[in-house]
C-alpha cells in the first residue's frame, strides 16, 4: 500500500561492469520499449506512403508536423538543422510519459536521474553550440547589457548561476510533475482500498468518491504527460535559439 | 440545364498547396513572430515559479558546498553562494512573470518593441 513502491527500481538482469552495477533494470526495459515503440510507429507509419494517409501514417505525420512547427516558431530561422534533436527528445519524453499511464508499467520520467540526464544533454549541446557559433563572445552572455562595470562581481555570478540552473529546473519540472501525479493516483486508489477493508459494506459506497476523483485524475495525468513533453521540448527550442542568437 | 458541376477539387488543392508553401517559407520569417508560449494556467505558473526557486537554491547551495570542499573555505562559499542562488532564483521568477519569455533570456525577447534600441548587434 506504499504509494512510492511504484518508483522502485528492480534489476531484471544483474550486470556488473568494472565494479559498477550496470544491471538492466525495469527502468531501462521501459526505455527500450519506448524507443522500440517510437521506431515502430515511424517506420511502419511511412512503410507504405499513400496520398491519403492511413492511421499510422497520419499519426507519424502529425508528430512530425507538430515538432516542426514547434522548432520553427520557437527556435527561429536557423534552427532547422536541430529539428532531429528536438524531435528525438520530444518523442522519448512523450512516449515515456504515456507508457507510464498504462497500468503495471514503470514511468522512467518520474526519476530525476533520467530527466536530469536528458536536461544535461540539452544543456551541454546548447552550450557547445553557442561556443561554436559565437566563440568567446558567448561569455558576454553573462554580463547584462549596459550594466555598470562596478556591479560585475555580483551580476556575473548571478547570471552564471541562472544559466547553470537551466538543466536543474528543466529536469525538476518534468520529474516532479510525473512523480507527483503518479503518487497522487496511487494515494487515491489506496483510499478506496482502505475504506473497503475498514468500513466493510459502507466502504463500497464511500469508496466510490476517491475512485471518481481517480478517474478525473487519470484524465488530468494524460494532459500532464503530454504537456510536460511539450514544455520540455519548447524549452529546448528556446535554449537553442538563445545559443544561436545570443540575445 | 445549367452545367453546374461540383467545384473541381484540384482547384482547391492548388490554393491549399500555395498556402502551405507560404507557411514553409516561415522558416526564414522573423523570429518569434509567432512566439509560442506553453498554455499556462495558474497551476502552470505556480509550478514554474516553484521549480525555478527550488532549482536556484539547489544550484546555489550545492555549488557553495562544492566550492567549500574544493577550496576549503567553509563556510564562506556556502554563505555567499546561498545568497547568489537566491538572487538568481528571484531574478528568473521576475523574468518569467514580466514577459521576458519562458527561457532565461538575458535581453528582451524578439518581437518586443523596446528591443535593440541599444544598437546591439547579434
Amino acid at each position: 500500500m506504499d504509494p512510492l513502491h511504484q518508483f522502485q527500481i528492480n534489476p531484471l538482469f544483474q550486470i556488473v561492469l568494472g565494479g559498477y552495477d550496470v544491471s538492466f533494470t525495469n527502468s531501462a526495459f521501459f526505455m527500450v520499449v519506448a524507443v522500440a515503440a517510437i521506431y515502430a510507429l515511424l517506420v511502419m507509419g511511412v512503410a507504405n506512403k499513400s496520398m491519403v494517409p492511413g492511421r499510422l501514417q497520419s499519426l507519424a505525420e502529425m508528430f512530425y508536423e507538430f515538432v516542426a512547427n514547434l522548432v520553427r516558431d520557437n527556435a527561429g530561422h536557423d534552427a532547422k538543422p536541430y529539428f532531429p534533436f528536438v524531435f528525438s527528445i520530444f518523442m522519448f519524453v512523450l512516449i515515456g510519459n504515456m507508457i507510464g499511464m498504462i497500468p503495471y508499467t514503470f514511468t522512467f520520467t518520474s526519476h530525476i536521474i533520467v530527466t536530469f540526464a536528458l536536461a544535461a544533454t540539452v544543456f551541454v549541446f546548447v552550450t557547445i553550440l553557442a561556443l561554436l557559433k559565437h566563440g568567446l563572445h558567448f561569455f558576454s552572455f553573462f554580463m547584462p547589457h549596459g550594466a555598470p562595470i562596478a556591479l560585475a562581481p555580483i551580476l556575473i555570478p548571478i547570471e552564471v548561476i541562472s544559466y547553470v540552473m537551466r538543466p536543474v529546473s528543466l529536469s525538476i519540472r518534468l520529474f516532479a510533475n510525473m512523480m507527483a501525479g503518479h503518487t497522487m493516483l496511487k494515494v487515491f486508489a489506496g483510499f478506496t482500498v482502505m475504506m473497503i477493508s475498514g468500513l466493510g459494506a459502507l466502504g463500497f459506497v464511500t469508496g466510490l468518491i476517491p475512485l471518481a476523483i481517480n478517474v478525473a485524475l487519470t484524465g488530468f495525468e494524460f494532459l500532464v504527460a503530454f504537456l510536460q513533453a511539450y514544455v520540455f521540448s519548447i524549452l529546448t527550442c528556446l535554449y537553442i535559439r538563445d545559443a544561436l542568437e545570443l540575445h | 440545364m445549367t452545367d453546374k458541376s461540383p467545384p473541381d477539387p484540384l482547384d482547391d488543392l492548388e490554393a491549399r498547396l500555395r498556402k502551405a508553401r507560404e507557411g514553409q517559407r516561415g522558416w526564414s520569417g522573423g523570429p518569434g513572430s509567432k512566439y509560442h508560449r506553453p498554455p499556462q494556467g495558474a497551476l502552470g505558473t505556480a509550478w514554474r515559479i516553484g521549480t525555478e526557486l527550488v532549482a536556484a537554491m539547489i544550484v546555489g547551495v550545492g555549488g557553495g558546498l562544492l566550492l567549500d570542499r574544493w577550496l576549503g573555505t567553509a563556510p564562506w562559499g556556502l554563505i555567499v553562494m546561498f545568497f547568489l542562488g537566491a538572487a538568481a532564483g528571484v531574478l528568473n521568477v521576475y523574468r518569467a512573470v514580466t514577459g521576458f519569455g519562458i527561457a532565461a533570456g538575458y535581453r528582451r525577447p524578439p518581437g518586443d518593441d523596446n528591443e535593440r534600441q541599444d544598437g546591439d548587434a547579434h
